[in-house]
């Protein structure tokens, strides 16, 4: 039932280089302490490191116990303490307690922290100003980027949406330019790169200062191609319901750094079981991107089928009982293992959605991409926020509903936050303060207003240094215009049109045939025109920021070789498994092989809860 | 597989000493060596390796003189690169105040001023000149004075080589033409770690007054450092960058923010009552000030419940015990727990829901919903049936709702009400499809059996016939209509 591959579509680099990469360089910064050390793992690089390390590796480098760094005072006893951790003050600062409390206690130890990927001068700072620069030494483990399956690869820094696009804190710039850098070095050279938004501009020109200072070999290009995009540049597809399998899992049972954890009410058992989604996964791996209607029914298909196989044995004889243990057994015994876990995934799914009436929630959010019936889906959120169904769900509507509508009316929107407010908490203004300021959630503003604030913004930056007109004023500018750019783009199916998912004739199948996700539609239109050229309404309507450069050597490049057909795309800010799927079929229909690399997998409960701000 | 997996995981845990294994060590040292020599071929990645291993270096005397060295040979590529055509062309960002040639420019003239050497290109002769001196002790300069030559970079060296990762000292930069120029380059160049950077040394070598006046129209260097004191924890000069640049909206939040640290919650009360006063939007202040009255009340009603609830006196508390304290819950909860532990009590009082009712301003639909739910909770079936109930002006009861009959019946159905109950609610639905599709949900069989007469339809009736229990009062009752001769079946 998946599609048959078009019989060119090249091969994918292999990214496994990547991970021995990292984890030689991981190796080699343990060997620069010698001697038994305590080794503190910040929490969220404990699943990272997993996929790259074992425990033996850290073993054979005198890691003597393993700790998670739990903001707790130490109980170490060894005399040496690594941490190994993201660039965070708190972090850091946490370390310089652990160390002041020991120098108080007239302990002494050796600490060392190898920050990852990077180090940022703001913590260097903090050792600084708490008196422990120096004593407290550091180092930088280049572990830029995380393969998570044949096609997927993860900057694992999903504090860059956030940084990025609500504080306007352009630290990861450099890192998303060095992580390019290095699938440059190794898989390229590029011959050519197209891009929108803010960030892709700036990561770019951050990459190609990369590629300056150092020397490019001549090689063989793995990758032709590549495309950057802000996450910005598209908010709707992530704040959509995800209904193709692999996405439907993420959303509902959280899928982490490429593994997920099944309750019991999956396994039917009393344990709960940790399981790896990739490729490996035979079963997965031909139903990830299948619309969930279509499922059970492939399920159900394999399940037989493995009867029948199993049903084999009846008959044999000892012999060919043998040859069937030996070399069948095992892999129908996997294989049964596989179904019955994502029948009880599919089935749990089936549940829950159903007792939330997930029918009318996709109606609902359908008519907002269709932009018909809006005053039924505002009482429908309403009723939503009334009777305090998830906080996060609610909050996704009304984002929904302000984007595609280009903000609320002002007597919705004072109506609907009241009630929001009602409902899940006051403290939720700074979540609104959040949302508008990212221009997820904010009221219709009169024409007016706009310019005005325009003009006078643009008269006081001119008054001063060189015209640097920026973000504050981006972000008013920002509508999403999102009716005519579905115009433009077709991104809704005319609704009268049956639609089978089983044989998907567009992207749109990854959300039921009703709307084609904006960010992939992009894609397809640049890679097809070479560039941006006729898209000049579309690239206005978001607010500009679009570029396609070619490389020196990329011209002669073209054409005769595979790599062309290979695509990095790279997500600034995440991307959903919902759009790596529209991705996939995309690549299926054209011949192209995409690459996704992100700096982290998101889905619309990631997005919005990087937002809140109702917690200390 | 996941078993070994499972248990690397229980090693995360606990810290519990576990033998490693040699099994796989050969081949992981060939691995090893295969990956050690991918590591090699990319330049940048060996680079740091250099770095350090030239830091190491250590001259006659003991004092590692690397770092000249090293950035002799730095300084000489970084020539040679200007030379070298670019592989990707420069496009223009949207901040293209200061541009590589311009730069270029302000960097002669600033080094004219300043240097001893005059222009760039003595300036790196006598730099591997003094290399070159390292070696002949006699002729070593004061370690002071190297210092000088080395940390004599330009803004824009500065800024390129903080952007490397590599140790540049900013000190030299005093006048604020310096330090901005610093700053700006440091912007222009995208790198947020480096316009940090920046930022904290003008911090501390700029008073506030000049440093606000200066970020007000440098926006992407104020928003990271906005983000900076956040992170940083450093409240009060936020504030009072937020006041300098007029943003009372922005500073009044986040003063209020400030009560979420607050666990007692009297202390917090207070603190949310000098709130009150902060100048947010009118909107906004209203909000506040319902924060305020809901955590008052919600203090006054822990404080009785919760002696009601020991005391064993009232029913209810017996009957069904406090899962959670009311403290801190948003409005809708509060006025769900009183609709169910305090219904009856006249509006008067601080728990009563008609009062907190009144009190928020509480839609009429919300109030039903929550009502509804809390009543249907209970079980307490005659005062969800009082909620519909409206009589008009003769006397008649009906029923009437302002939230839809489906919503309603879904809303009953969660709270487990029984068939008759729900059967009820059913019927009151409008629309003939949704009716019979929800009675079947919820097996009213009346409800189906009655729509499907009235819609003589005997083919329906007849295949739900199939769908009710064997030998049941619904199955009698589909014979009766079935074989009733009066009905003029459509099938």
């Amino acid at each position: 039932m998946a599609n048959s591959a078009r019989r060119d579509s090249p091969e994918l680099p292999d990214f496994s280089l990547l991970k021995r990469l990292a984890r030689d360089q991981l190796i080699y910064l343990l060997e620069q302490l010698p001697g038994k050390k305590d080794l503190f793992i910040e929490a969220d690089l404990m699943s990272p490191l997993d996929r790259i390390a074992n425990v033996s590796t850290l073993k054979q480098h005198e890691v003597d116990k393993l700790y998670k760094v739990e903001y707790k005072p130490v109980i170490s006893t060894s005399d040496q303490l690594c941490f190994l951790i993201r660039p965070r003050i708190q972090t850091v600062k946490w370390i310089c307690d652990v160390a002041n409390a020991d120098r108080a206690a007239g302990k002494f130890r050796r600490y060392k922290i190898i920050f990852t990927p990077q180090k940022f001068y703001a913590c260097e700072a903090v050792l600084e100003e708490q008196g422990m620069f120096g004593d407290v030494t550091t180092d930088e483990w280049a572990f830029y980027l995380l393969p998570l399956d044949d096609d997927i690869i993860s900057l694992e820094l999903p504090e860059f949406f956030r940084d990025n696009f609500l504080a306007g804190d352009q630290r990861w710039v450099r890192t998303a330019g060095s992580a390019l850098h290095l699938l440059h070095s190794l898989y390229g050279p590029f011959s050519k790169v197209y891009g929108i938004g803010r960030c892709s501009k700036m990561a770019y020109e951050s990459w190609r200062e990369q590629v300056e200072e150092g020397e490019q070999k001549a090689r063989h290009a793995e990758i032709g191609n590549v495309f950057l995009i802000d996450r910005d540049v598209d908010f709707v597809t992530p704040l959509c319901s995800q209904v193709v399998y692999e996405g439907l899992v993420d959303d509902i049972f959280r899928i982490k750094c490429g593994c997920v954890e099944f309750g019991p009410d999956v396994t039917s058992s009393d344990k709960s079981l940790k399981v790896m989604l990739n490729s490996q996964d035979k079963v997965f791996n031909e139903i990830r991107n299948e619309h969930f209607s279509n499922v059970f029914g492939f399920l159900s298909q394999k399940a037989r089928n493995l009867q029948t196989a199993y049903d084999k044995r009846r008959g044999m004889d000892i012999k060919q009982m043998k040859t069937f243990v030996s070399e069948e057994l095992k892999g129908l015994k996997q294989e049964h293992r596989l179904l019955s876990l994502h029948i009880g995934a599919s089935e749990s799914i089936m549940k829950k959605k159903t007792k939330q009436d997930f029918q009318e929630l996709l109606k609902t959010e359908h008519s907002l991409l269709e932009g018909f019936e809006i005053r039924e889906c505002i009482s429908y959120i309403e009723e939503h926020i009334n009777r305090q169904v998830s906080m996060i769900e609610s909050l996704r509507l009304l984002c929904l509903l302000s984007i595609t509508e280009n903000g609320l009316l002002p007597k919705d929107f004072r109506s609907l936050k009241a009630q929001y407010l009602q409902s899940y908490g006051v403290d939720h203004l700074l979540t609104f303060s959040n949302l508008r300021q990212l221009g997820l959630l904010v009221e219709q503003q009169p024409g007016e207003t706009l310019t005005v604030m325009e003009s006078k913004v643009g008269k006081l930056v001119n008054d001063k240094t060189a015209g640097k007109l920026t973000d504050a004023f981006s972000s008013l500018a920002k509508k999403s215009n999102f009716r005519a750019l579905s115009r433009k783009l077709n991104l809704v199916p005319k609704s009268d049109e049956e639609y089978d998912l089983r044989v998907p004739r567009d992207m749109a199948y990854i959300f039921s045939g009703a709307y084609v996700p904006l960010s992939c539609k992009l894609i397809e239109q640049v890679l097809e025109r070479d560039g941006w050229a006729g898209l000049e309404e579309v690239t206005r309507l978001l607010n500009g920021h679009e570029f396609a450069v070619t490389g020196s050597n990329g011209a002669d490049l073209r054409a005769k070789n595979d790599a062309q057909r290979i695509i990095l795309v790279m997500f600034l800010g995440g991307c959903t498994f919902s759009e790596i799927s529209a991705l996939r079929f995309l690549g299926r229909e054209k011949g192209y092989k995409f690459i996704v690399v992100t700096t982290a997998i998101t889905n619309s409960s990631r997005l919005l809860e990087s937002l809140l701000d109702n917690h200390v | 597989m996941t078993k070994s997996k499972a248990d690397e995981e229980d090693y995360w845990n606990s810290s519990k000493f576990k033998a490693f294994t040699f099994d796989d060590e050969d081949d992981e040292f060939s691995r090893l060596k295969e990956s050690r020599q991918a590591v090699n071929s990319i330049r940048r990645l060996v680079e740091e390796d250099d770095d350090e291993d030239d830091v190491e270096k250590v001259s006659w005397s003991g004092e590692p003189v690397g770092s000249i060295s090293w950035s002799v040979k730095e300084t000489a590529a970084s020539n040679q690169r200007t030379d070298r055509e670019p592989a990707f062309p420069k496009i223009t960002t949207d901040t293209p105040s200061l541009s590589k040639s311009q730069s270029g420019y302000s960097l002669s003239s600033l080094f004219k001023g300043k240097t001893k050497g005059g222009n760039f290109q003595t300036f790196t002769d006598t730099l591997s000149d003094s290399s070159v001196r390292l070696y002949a002790p006699e002729l070593r300069k004061p370690k002071s004075e190297y210092k000088d030559y080395v940390s004599d970079w330009s803004p824009e060296e500065t800024i390129q080589r903080l952007q490397q990762g590599k140790t540049a000292s900013l000190e030299k930069f005093r006048s604020l033409q310096d330090k901005l120029l610093l700053l700006d380059f440091a912007v222009s160049a995208h790198d947020g770690n480096v316009i940090t950077a920046v930022l904290i040394y003008l911090k501390r070598t700029l008073s506030k007054e000049v440093l606000f006046r200066e970020l007000e129209s440098r926006q992407t260097a104020l928003r990271h450092f906005i983000h900076y004191l956040t992170e940083t924890k450093d409240q009060r000069l936020l504030l009072e960058l937020l006041r300098a640049l007029g943003r009372t909206e922005d500073m009044a939040l986040l003063q209020y923010k400030e009560h979420l640290a607050i666990a007692d919650e009297n202390k917090r009360r207070d603190f949310l009552k000098s709130c009150l006063s902060l100048p947010f939007s009118a909107e906004d202040s209203a909000h506040v000030q319902d924060h305020y009255t809901l955590l008052e009340r919600q203090i006054i009603i822990e404080a009785t419940d919760r002696q009601a609830e020991r005391g064993g006196k009232v029913e209810i508390f017996q009957k069904f015990p406090r899962r959670a304290s009311i403290l801190n819950m948003p409005l809708v909860t509060t006025l769900y727990y009183c609709c169910f532990y305090h219904y009856t009590e006249p509006e008067g009082t601080y728990s009563s829901p008609l009062n907190i009712r009144q009190t928020f301003k509480i839609s009429e639909k919300q109030y039903f919903v929550t009502a509804l739910a809390a009543r249907a909770k209970l079980k307490a079936w005659l005062d969800v049936d009082a909620l519909f109930t409206s009589r008009n002006w003769l006397g008649f009861t009906r029923k009437k709702s302002p939230l839809s009959f489906q919503r309603v019946v879904d809303i009953l159905q969660k709270n487990s009400a029984p068939t008759q109950v729900l059967q009820d609610y059913v019927g009151l639905v409008d629309d003939a499809d949704l009716r019979i599709s929800l009675a079947q949900k919820h097996k009213c069989h009346d409800i189906v059996i009655n729509t499907y007469r009235d819609m003589k339809d005997r083919q329906l009736l007849l295949a739900y016939r199939g769908k009710v229990g064997r030998g049941s009062a619904e199955e009698r009752k589909i014979d009766e209509l079935l074989n009733n001769q009066q009905i003029r079946w459509k099938n």
